[in-house]
């Protein structure tokens, strides 16, 4: 394959990540719905953030009501997801599994990507 | 309590050093030795010898042993066992009391365990297979300056494993140029570049031409990515004022990790700079040149996972472990052993993964295993299977030798770290379905695509020179 330039500047907005899973194409419902269950499977607490793109540098989002303690209905958190997602159609929306025994988080993904 | 009496003259170890009948207490510190005596010597005055001569003993009794409680502060040698597969040599055990030990001094342990003992006459070879540190003792060690969970919290990365590339090659490069394969790899998307242990300060690139060159280049990478960049500014120096010199430069440029190499720097070395780093809010790397001639010979040295224990004891956020697939050493059940040591708050023994003793951490944090050597993308579904997500693997020849350069390479390695990560979330078996998982990741990245094409025909299959001891008939 013939080589390629690397696409990337500070001008083109659409060269800013966010973390986890930002170098892989935006999820399918079908694929979102398979890492919520991860997060379930794993006992963490699934939890929804939001921002606006150019902020998403920032350590604190956005939170999405509380952390859904103890929820394991994929539906009803994929529903929050969904939620807040069409509050804020304009904001990258992330998924985040807490991991309260090690005090981290286990999982964090942005599966609604805000327009860059 | 009797008296005793002084008699000048020699004694055979095993008199006072052999105590099969010996519990060991929670707070002794215990060692495993792999001892290989001298023809004609019995098991028993060889393990007591060595209980010996690494605690209180001499060669000859002295009048001033008889002024303290010798039985009170004496290693004990309380066990004996054959090495499975080897008639050569056999394991002893040796327990120590805690009041042997300076607390806080990896430096002191070790000067005991493996000073003066390895040179001993009787014995033909000695290595120290293991050792429990006592809670008590743990305690009093300051440990990694920030830990697994602090490092991702500063950094921002969750889910995943993190990626990291050592800057080549490793001598010559100008400051400037140096600073230009740093930003290529992270505006690429990797998390972490990485000076080479070799590179202190030398006369084509000094430190502080390339600190502020490489920090340049985070910067303006993590204005470019929006995702937070750091690069392990080697600050080993030839005196620790050189060191702190150095480590200071590099935190009023706002460097987030530093790094140090524990076994050629030293261990008092190593402690200060740990403490340097917890009071300054500066993660730090740890290299580990000069183990393998510690710890390769399978009969005389240190084993590795007895170096990692000093490292979690003296300090460092992040340790090299091996990668198992790549091209330095590591049997996989013995690397998984020696990671656990790093990680895990409690580790039970498991002879089957070369554990001598459980080993209690409290509530000193856990570091992150750095697999760095050899290894590239089409690695990379074994070693997010083998290392789980609290790992960082490091691909210099495999991000750098990409033919489309650096940030295309470092590019396709994080595309297949996460086409890995978010595979094995859904619950795919990665080491069976990797190809799958990458070649339909390369569909959407044409930089994993050709990187896939450039290194499939290498591997390394050499056989491990040190292998746990399993039993041969």
């Amino acid at each position: 394959m013939e080589m390629q330039d690397y696409k990337s500047s500070l001008s083109d907005t659409k060269s800013r990540k966010f973390e986890t899973f930002s170098y892989l194409p935006e999820m399918a419902d079908e694929d979102i719905k398979k890492q919520v269950q991860f997060v379930i499977s794993k006992g963490w607490n699934p939890s929804i953030e939001h921002t606006e793109p150019a902020n998403a540098f920032n350590h604190y989002w956005y939170m999405w009501k509380l952390p859904m303690f103890g929820e394991t209905d994929i539906n009803k958190i994929l529903a929050e997801a969904n939620a807040c997602h069409t509050a804020h159609p304009k904001h990258h929306v992330r998924l985040i599994g807490y991991d309260n025994f090690k005090q981290s988080q286990g999982a964090s993904m942005v599966i609604y990507r805000g327009p860059m | 309590m009797a008296v005793k009496t002084y008699k000048a003259g020699v004694k055979e170890y095993r008199e006072t050093y052999w105590d099969p009948n010996y519990t060991p207490k929670d707070t002794d510190l215990l060692a495993c030795f792999k001892i290989t005596p001298q023809e004609g010597v019995p098991r028993e005055e060889a393990a007591a010898a060595v209980a010996a001569e690494s605690s209180t003993g001499t060669w000859t009794t002295v009048w001033t042993d008889l002024l303290t409680d010798l039985d009170y502060y004496k290693g004990r040698a309380y066990r004996i066992e054959d090495v499975p597969g080897d008639d050569t040599c056999f394991y002893g055990y040796v327990a120590y009391p805690i009041d042997l030990f300076e607390e806080g001094s990896v430096v002191n342990v070790f000067t005991s365990l493996v000073g003066n003992v390895f040179g001993f006459k009787a014995l033909r070879a000695l290595r120290l297979e293991d050792v429990h540190f006592p809670i008590a003792y743990v305690m009093t060690c300051g440990g990694p300056p920030h830990g697994i969970q602090v490092e991702r919290d500063k950094m921002n990365k969750y889910g995943r494993g993190m990626l990291g590339c050592t800057i080549k090659p490793k001598l010559g490069l100008s400051a400037k140029n140096y600073g230009r394969a740093v930003y290529e790899c992270l505006r690429g998307g990797l998390d972490f570049t990485k000076d080479d242990e070799n590179v202190n300060s030398q006369p084509f690139m000094r430190w502080r031409h390339r600190f502020e060159y490489v920090m340049e280049a985070i910067h303006k990478a993590e204005a470019e990515t929006g995702e937070r960049k750091g690069h392990y500014l080697n600050v080993t120096a030839p005196t620790p004022e050189d060191m702190y010199e150095r480590a200071d430069f590099a935190k009023e440029l706002g460097a987030p990790i530093i790094m140090h190499d524990y076994l050629t720097g030293g261990f008092c070395a190593n402690t200060g700079l740990a403490n340097w780093c917890r009071k300054n809010g500066v993660l730090l790397h740890i290299h580990r040149a000069m183990h393998a001639v510690i710890d390769r010979n399978p009969h005389h040295g240190i084993h590795f996972r007895v170096l990692t224990k000093a490292l979690r004891l003296s300090g460092g956020d992040h340790l090299h472990s091996g990668t198992v697939v790549g091209k330095l050493e590591g049997d996989r059940e013995a690397t998984l052993g020696w990671i656990a040591q790093m990680r895990e708050r409690y580790v039970k023994e498991d002879r089957t993964r070369g554990i001598f003793f459980d080993q209690d951490w409290g509530a000193m944090p856990g570091l992150f295993p750095v697999a760095s050597g050899g290894i590239h993308v089409w690695h990379m579904p074994a070693l997010v299977s083998i290392f789980g997500d609290d790992a960082i693997f490091q691909f210099g020849g495999g991000t750098l030798g990409h033919p489309w350069g650096n940030a295309a390479g470092a590019a396709a390695n994080r595309v297949a770290l996460e086409a890995c990560v978010e595979a094995r979330n859904r619950g795919v078996q990665l080491e069976k379905e990797g190809k799958d998982i990458l070649t339909k990741a390369a569909k959407n990245s044409p930089e994993l695509k050709v990187a896939m094409e450039t290194w499939k025909e290498i591997k390394f299959e050499f056989d491990v020179v040190d292998k746990l001891d399993v039993a041969h008939k």
